[in-house]
């Protein structure tokens, strides 16, 4: 799978309480957290974000509470894919689970916003389409892909029944 | 070559001999808990794999967050998982008035024992780490699909070895310790690892302290956090958990990633500042830092012991003319006792609410949201930007006796200040 689109840029820890807050939580629906996303770091993400934008962030990404609504109003705003330089562990799970794929890349604080990436998510590599620069991400574990290939979670248990 | 307490517990749950770190496995699970902005969306997905759930009893559904319900979207949510755990006949379901935060309520009522493994749909779910269990957050989909199958997968952590000596001064309590360390080693110092606690100073720890440090583990990232089975451990278990189950040690030659040293005699009371548990600075370095508010409970501090603290403090003192401060007793349990030993009468006095178990404030849901410009000395576990309400207010973290001293003084103060 490759993916191609324009990137937002944040910091280090961006925590699960700005990618969509609690106040927001009485519903699960992703239209609505959609409209909520990032609004808490960035108030001007959920107007603007396009279907198929790329976020790029630094390390510890998606840090804090286990609401898989982070990922879910992330996917549901357009976002693609999110390469950070590394992952909270619940959120990480989450986003495989919920099928958001992830790029854990070292250089991520090299892609800069508005660049155009290309992530081809099953290899982990990664191109900079605006700065011609290309890197290469350790692919996900193959219990993960599979995971992946299945749709998320759901599916892959569904298949083992 | 030996395994440590984390990776016993995982071995023994995937039927397995041992296991290494960095390994994938399948485990099966002694329990599986959601709460009412988790359970939700995890019964929409156990519902798509269209089997029965896995045990009804090792289901446990609490409705603690938005409850009792702070308005209509929540009541819909709260009556989505009661519908469920009566539909499947859910031993544990928690109902309002009977119910606790669920990480206070759960060890209370004894669904936690020594080397049992639990997933929660909430972060702070590697709390039950205080009884030697294996306990870890995770979302919603992976416990909805472990309601059906009873099991998950994991990535067995690598473990850091946190080694507690001495004993702690007075009014230097869990959080001071939990906090120290997350400002030693960032917070994500423990990402994708186990802290693994131990060493002759565990014994100085009551319950409340090591449920309040293995809580914080994920503040550092962990992915759990993990204590010694002991006297104290075994003395709190009696009486509540009457199942067989299992103490699971560390082997002596257990290979851990790293190892540090706390000297509990060392510390004193510290505070997190905005907007990250690793700003940790001590309490009475800060200066005259004025507050609106403060939250004395959580799944951090809502124990008796906090609440007790607290009232030593608060004891024929009142709260600042300028503060609101909320109490919120962790659970039914907690808060009966507390009124029994005057602690409610104490709180009401000084100028305090006291309200009802709940998440509410932690998380900015409801029951104390901070304005634009306001500020909170809190028993919680995170000052995220925007956690308690407005994103332009803010939230230090700390133990009860500092909030309770806060409370008093107006200021972010030292209990001695009070106390003298």
């Amino acid at each position: 799978m490759i993916l191609t689109g324009k990137v937002w840029r944040y910091g280090d820890n961006v925590d699960t309480d700005v990618i969509i807050p609690a106040r927001y939580l009485n519903t699960s629906n992703p239209k609505e957290l959609a409209i909520h996303c990032m609004e808490d770091i960035d108030p001007g993400f959920a107007g603007r974000v396009e279907q198929g934008d790329i976020l790029a962030a630094g390390r510890n990404f998606g840090c804090g509470s286990s609401r898989e609504h982070a990922p879910v109003a992330l996917r549901a705003s357009g976002i693609s894919c999110v390469i950070a330089a590394s992952f909270a562990r619940i959120f990480y799970r989450n986003a495989i689970n919920i099928g958001l794929p992830l790029i854990e890349l070292a250089e991520a604080d090299e892609i800069q916003a508005g660049d155009s990436v290309s992530v081809d998510v099953a290899s982990g590599k990664v191109t900079n389409l605006t700065s011609g620069k290309t890197y290469q991400a350790e692919p996900l574990p193959e219990f993960i892909q599979e995971i992946a290939r299945a749709g998320g979670l759901i599916n892959f248990v569904k298949g083992e029944a | 070559m030996g395994m440590t307490q984390t990776e016993k517990i995982l071995a023994k749950h995937a039927g397995m001999e041992s296991v290494r770190p960095g390994q994938l496995i399948r485990c099966k699970i002694d329990l599986a808990l959601a709460n009412d902005i988790t359970a939700p969306p995890a019964i929409i997905e156990f519902e798509k794999i269209g089997r029965p759930v896995f045990d009804k009893a090792k289901i446990a559904l609490v409705p603690d967050h938005f409850t009792p319900n702070k308005d209509i979207k929540s009541a819909q949510m709260a009556k989505n998982m009661k519908e469920f755990a009566r539909k499947h006949d859910i031993i544990h379901y928690f109902e309002v008035g009977r119910m606790g935060i669920e990480h206070v309520l759960l060890p209370e009522v004894g669904l936690v024992a020594p080397g049992e493994l639990i997933i929660g749909a909430d972060s702070h779910t590697c709390t039950y780490g205080a009884l030697g269990a294996f306990a870890t957050g995770v979302g919603s989909t992976d416990l909805g699909a472990a309601m059906a199958t009873g099991d998950t997968w994991f990535k067995v952590p690598e473990s850091i070895q946190v080694i507690l000596k001495n004993k702690p001064r007075h009014w230097v309590s869990g959080k001071d310790v939990i906090l120290y360390l997350i400002g030693k080693i960032g917070v994500e110092g423990a990402r994708y690892q186990a802290l693994e606690f131990c060493g002759e100073g565990v014994a100085a720890l009551s319950m409340a302290d090591r449920f309040t440090i293995a809580n914080m583990a994920i503040e550092a990232g962990g992915k759990n956090g993990i204590f010694p089975v002991d006297e104290t451990a075994l003395a709190y278990l009696a009486g509540r958990v009457s199942r067989p189950y299992q103490v699971i040690t560390a082997d002596a030659d257990a290979v851990y990633a790293s190892t540090i040293e706390i000297d509990l005699a060392e510390l004193e009371p510290v505070v997190a500042l905005p907007h990250l548990p690793e700003n940790v600075r001590p309490a009475r370095e800060l200066g005259e830092i004025a507050i609106d508010q403060v939250v004395i409970g959580s799944c951090t501090n809502g124990r008796l012991e906090d609440l007790a603290q607290a009232a030593a403090i608060l004891q024929s003192r009142s709260v600042h003319p300028a503060v609101r401060a909320i109490i919120i007793p962790g659970s039914q349990d907690v808060y009966l006792t507390a009124m029994k030993l005057g602690y409610i009468e104490t709180f009401i006095q000084a100028g305090a609410v006291v309200s009802t178990p709940t998440c509410g404030p932690c998380l900015g849901g409801y029951m104390g949201i901070l304005a634009a410009g306001e500020r909170a000395v809190s028993t919680t576990n995170r000052n995220f930007r925007g956690r308690m309400g407005h994103v332009d207010s803010e939230v230090y973290l700390a133990g009860p006796a500092v909030a309770a001293a806060s409370a008093i003084t107006g200021h972010i103060s030292v209990p001695e200040e009070v106390m003298a």
